[in-house]
């Protein structure tokens, strides 16, 4: 009798978020567990740890109601799987796969192991297409490519959600109409804030290119361990055998990491900083390294996760691991917030990797490098001075100087704030860029090509006067 | 003689880290075959006849009761032609082949040599039959790359009367090229050779360094140079720079030899790599940059417990080369993430954690492999030399440098690279922390400087750095007062700071023309900048204003030396230059 028809009811201990069990043979790591409580209730499971005659397993559905007595266990014989199909478009499933909207189950035409393979770094290929998100700070200042992750680093209360269903809402190729699709991976947030963005695809008619994965605040936690490895398993299948532009929006890395967490203290290891697992790092990295593109490929994977930093702390180990690895940060700010500037991000500590190779010359524009270099550092020099006026008043500010802080307002109102439904094109953005310029004196611009001074600055000064 | 070989059972799994019984006479890190699909591993504990070993490939779906078998060797690389412009993953698996054998993807239990066992080389023997030859001694040649000429070498721990050597020829890498009577007997020679990673190939005698490993990079060569055989660690937080600065060290070092490993990174920045220094020229011979250089990628994604092997991987074909006679640099990007594999391993050993988790040796493991660096006189009959310069990234938690890997790094290498999230913030790059970072080969090198570049190096490099140390201060007060409190010849003194901070420090690594800087030009950027430095400290005494200075031409022309072109930087600067002095002469003449 293989394993698959065994029912052990030889639980002998359940704790925290994890049960053992022991008697059985012949169970691999990370073998998938069919667990029945002792009223009949139906969970699934995965092996942590597997010894020549006990398991421990965790259960993603919680632990409450086990016993040592009655509860049985089925080891499946296969690590955890997730049947694909292209009808998995325009549907909505839960923590564990399932369909939860009112259509009928899916038939899978191929299933994967949700953990995939790491991508071959011979076999990548190096985004640089540029994507129009239509918000200035994003476009011209930390443009995003397809087959980038580039998450949006965000504080509780802050307008995230908006932001994330803009991007999906406005972001484009110029230039080509090609299939795209949405997965959206949802962990742990609420209703309401899950309902902001399923209006948003139905308003635009996205809502039938879009699987989603859903796992809300009041779901079990420990589904959200294996939640977005679901989802990237279903956005490889649309990207790489389907040759689909694909965009996951994952929201909320901090309650995947809190679920990662509970499991770590449940099985008492070592902690790392704060209490999260020291493997946090290489845990994050199989998520978002799934992003990118394929050689040969037609297909790509962007990422944009959504975290909440604890306490708006960006040294917190959640948002410093996920820089560590992704290709750089959105990060949004209360201060900006509370002065009523939409978009609130923060544009200093923000950065796109990809940026360099993705602008310029047949990409986005020639002068783009440049004039994004003038802007954050004359943004930057702006900032300086307002925290010394904050001391010694604008009084003691020479001339040159006074035009800088000037300039950090005028970049603010004009350059970071926009309307929630405001989609401007790269021209727009950088024109944008030259008319706060021209409130500088052009000796100053020394980041910018001369020969792009000469052609772009007298544009904008002519509309001026 | 014929050994038993040691084959045992898997009696727990725990991620990258099994156990496995019935294995008593396997040694210490000793390589392993784990489970039917013959993955790959390293003995880490031995306890009675229960075995601990760390997986190299992914345990997903592997049992207890499956099969281990000892292979009875230490984990070892392949050395011999065909490693230059390759592109490996930890344990010297060639991406190339697995993904010829498996896609896209990596998948496990790809089984392949590192170097090609088919291709055929042009051999040259360079010495006879009935020469004495000793570890090292060079038996031959091969042009393994249009600039590299690979030296086949008598292993180094061999010596012995040649007897006879091939004629010049085609060979592939496993046919005997020569044989070699030792006091054990004959020995067959073939131009591939294996060595453990975890040993350090042996040398005669290590020298002090003290020729700059000349890189391009303005902050570095002039400010905080790395010597030939050096060490040096780049700390930083996330998006600082670090990688950057590193792929910019690997195109432009004037090494002959470059190793990059990226180890616990992104997997697009080997992309990068592989894409782009096959299109890029070497500053000095003209040839693509790839044609010198090895790869090494464990990325993030890749199985944890090969990180380590990477590194020691790479730090082994690097002292290849340098046994060859080449100058070889290493970069590897992050030895965090080295720590933290450590770290996790150790975990789930249960060891006793020391500071912040990691293993109570973190320190002595980076500090064996920072002392694998070095300008030696190496084996062989002959005294000759080579090197093997080190540079590793630092991935600080929340970017705070008190945390163990950094101080521990500190601790051991010879330069160090602060980076700064407040400058990168603002697009200051390179990000180097003036005020924070040291190098201690300056004096070392200072005479190659002065001898072989421009006189007077070290004077104008520290008045340099005094004067930035000098605005530090002043900015201090300014932010009490005001600059406009400040006396003239004070404010002077900012504004040459200024210019050496945003035209001398910066340098953008994606300007076609900046992004690498020769020596020469260097020298006399900063001397430019020294003599307006000169200039406007003697206008200002002779009450020329400060805001007549700020807006003289020359200040622009200053501010875009770095993107004038390395061919005929000479010419344009002496205008420069006359155009600077007639300014601040017409100035001064106005006042009178
Ligand atoms: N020397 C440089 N010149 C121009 N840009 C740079 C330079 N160094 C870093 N950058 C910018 O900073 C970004 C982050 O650098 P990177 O080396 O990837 O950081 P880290 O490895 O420290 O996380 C790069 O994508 C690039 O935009
Ligand atoms: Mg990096």
């Amino acid at each position: 009798m293989s394993n698959k028809d065994i029912e052990y009811t030889t639980v002998s201990e359940v704790a925290g978020p994890l049960m053992i069990v022991d008697g059985i043979k012949d169970v691999a790591y990370n073998e998938i567990v069919k667990i029945k409580t002792s009223f009949g209730e139906e969970r699934t499971g995965q092996v942590l740890e597997a010894f020549t005659n006990k398991v421990i397993v965790q259960v993603f559905e919680g632990t409450k109601g086990l016993d040592t007595e009655k509860t049985s266990a089925r080891f499946i014989g296969e690590t955890m799987k997730l049947g694909i199909s292209k009808d998995m478009l325009g549907r909505v499933f839960d923590g564990t796969g399932n369909p939860i909207d009112d259509a009928p189950p899916i038939i899978p035409e191929d299933r994967r192991d949700i953990n995939g393979n790491p991508i071959n770094p011979y076999a990548r290929e190096y985004p640089r297409k540029f994507i129009q998100t239509g918000i200035s700070t994003i476009d011209g200042l930390n443009t995003l490519v397809r087959g980038q992750k580039l998450p949006l680093f965000s504080g509780s209360g802050l307008p995230h959600n908006n932001l994330a269903a803009q991007i999906a809402r406005q972001a484009k190729v110029i230039g080509k109409k090609e299939k795209f699709a949405v997965v959206f991976c949802a962990m742990g947030i609420t209703s309401e804030e899950a309902n902001l963005f399923i209006k948003d695809f139905e308003n635009t008619g996205a809502l039938e290119r879009t699987t989603m994965f859903l796992n809300l605040a009041d779901d079990p936690t420990i589904e959200r361990i294996i939640l977005p490895r679901m989802a990237l398993t279903c956005a490889e299948y649309l990207a790489f055998d389907l040759d689909m532009q694909v965009l996951v929006i994952l929201t909320d890395l901090t309650n995947y990491a809190e679920a990662l967490r509970e499991i770590a203290a449940a099985r008492e290891e070592v902690p790392g900083r704060r209490g999260y697992p020291g493997y946090m790092y290489t845990d994050l990295a199989t998520i978002y390294e799934r992003a990118g593109r394929i050689k040969g490929k037609k297909g790509s994977i962007t990422q944009i996760p959504l975290l909440t930093m604890p306490d708006d702390d960006i040294t917190h180990p959640i948002p410093d691991l996920t820089g560590y690895i992704t290709e750089g940060q959105i990060v949004l700010e209360r201060g900006l917030h509370k002065k009523g500037i939409y978009p609130p991000i923060a544009v200093l500590p923000c950065l796109s990797r990809l940026m360099d190779r993705g602008i310029g010359k047949d990409r986005t524009r020639e002068d783009h490098a440049g004039v994004s270099n003038q802007l954050y550092a004359a943004y930057a020099e702006g900032c300086d001075l307002r925290d010394l006026v904050a001391i010694v008043g604008e009084d003691a500010l020479s001339e040159r100087d006074r035009k800088f802080l000037k300039f950090a307002d005028e970049f603010e109102k004009r350059f970071v704030a926009q309307g929630d439904h405001e989609d401007r094109s790269i021209e727009q953005t950088l024109t944008i860029g030259w008319e706060l310029f021209s409130s500088l004196p052009t000796s100053e611009l020394k980041k910018i090509d001369e020969k792009y001074i000469k052609k772009y600055l007298p544009k904008v000064e002519k509309i001026r006067s | 003689m014929s050994k038993k070989i040691l084959k045992g059972k898997i009696v727990r799994i725990s991620g990258p880290v099994i156990e496995a019984n019935s294995m008593r006479g396997a040694k210490m890190y000793d390589v392993v075959r784990v489970g039917d699909e013959n993955l790959i591993g390293e003995i880490i504990r031995l306890n009675e006849d229960v075995v601990t070993i760390q997986v190299y490939e992914d345990t997903n779906g592997l049992k207890p009761g499956e099969k281990v078998v000892s292979t009875d060797m230490p984990l070892s690389v392949e050395l011999g032609p065909g490693l230059l412009t390759n592109i490996y993953d930890g344990i010297q698996r060639p991406l190339p082949t697995i993904y010829d054998e498996t896609g896209d993807f990596i998948e496990r239990g790809v089984e392949t040599n590192a170097i090609d066992r088919k291709k055929k080389w042009h051999f040259k023997p360079t010495i006879k039959a009935g020469d004495k030859v000793k570890g090292c001694d060079i038996l031959g040649e091969v042009q393994e790359t249009s600039i590299i000429l690979h030296k086949i070498m008598v292993p180094p721990d061999i010596e012995g009367t040649l007897l006879s050597i091939e004629k010049e020829g085609k060979f592939t890498v496993e046919d005997d090229i020569a044989i070699i009577k030792t006091d054990q007997g004959n020995l067959k020679l073939q131009m591939l050779q294996k060595w453990p990673v975890r040993k350090a190939r042996p040398v005669k005698e290590k020298y002090d360094p003290s020729i700059p490993l000349i890189t391009g990079q303005r902050v570095i060569d002039t400010f905080f140079p790395v010597a030939k055989g050096g060490t040096a660690a780049i700390p930083g937080g996330f998006g600082t720079g670090k990688t950057v600065m590193l792929h910019q060290l690997a195109k432009w070092s004037d090494a002959q030899v470059v190793i990059y490993v990226g180890c616990g990174e992104r997997g697009n920045e080997m992309t990068d790599v592989l894409k782009e220094f096959p299109e890029l020229k070497d500053p000095k011979t003209g040839e693509s940059l790839m044609n010198r250089t090895v790869l090494i990628a464990n990325t993030s994604n890749m199985p944890v417990a090969a990180r380590d092997a990477s590194v020691y991987t790479g730090i082994t074909i690097a002292e290849y080369y340098r046994d060859m006679g080449f100058d070889v640099a290493l970069m590897a990007d992050s030895t965090s993430r080295l720590a933290e594999a450590m770290r996790e391993i150790s975990g789930r050993l249960e060891e006793m954690p020391g500071e912040e988790g990691y293993p109570a040796y973190l320190a002595s493991r980076l500090a064996e492999f920072y002392e694998r660096a070095g300008r030696v006189k190496l084996l062989g009959s002959k005294d000759k030399e080579g090197s093997v310069s080190v540079m590793g990234a630092v991935s600080p938690p929340g970017g705070d440098f008190s945390e163990p890997v950094a101080q521990n790094t500190l601790r051991i290498v010879k330069v160090f690279w602060a980076l700064d999230s407040d400058l990168a913030d603002r697009r200051h790059f390179p990000s180097i922390n003036w005020l924070k970072s040291y190098s201690l080969y300056l004096d070392e090198i200072s005479s190659w400087w002065n001898k072989d570049v421009g006189e007077n190096w070290l004077q104008l490099r520290n008045k340099a750095m005094a004067l930035l140390q000098k605005e530090s201060e002043l900015q201090e007060i300014v932010k009490l007062v005001g600059p406009d409190a400040l006396p003239p010849k004070e404010r002077a003194l900012l504004e040459s700071a200024r210019m050496i901070r945003e035209d001398f420090l910066q340098q953008s690594a994606f300007h076609d023309i900046d992004t690498y800087c020769p020596e020469k030009k260097q020298y006399e950027m900063l001397r430019i900048m020294s003599k307006f430095s000169d200039l406007i400290q003697n206008a200002v005494e002779k009450n020329v204003h400060m805001d007549d200075i700020i807006s003289i031409k020359s200040r622009e022309s200053i501010a875009r030396m770095g993107t004038v072109p390395n061919k005929d930087f000479e010419k344009r600067f002496e205008k420069v230059e006359n155009d600077l002095e007639n300014e601040i002469e017409s100035l001064i003449r106005e006042v009178k």
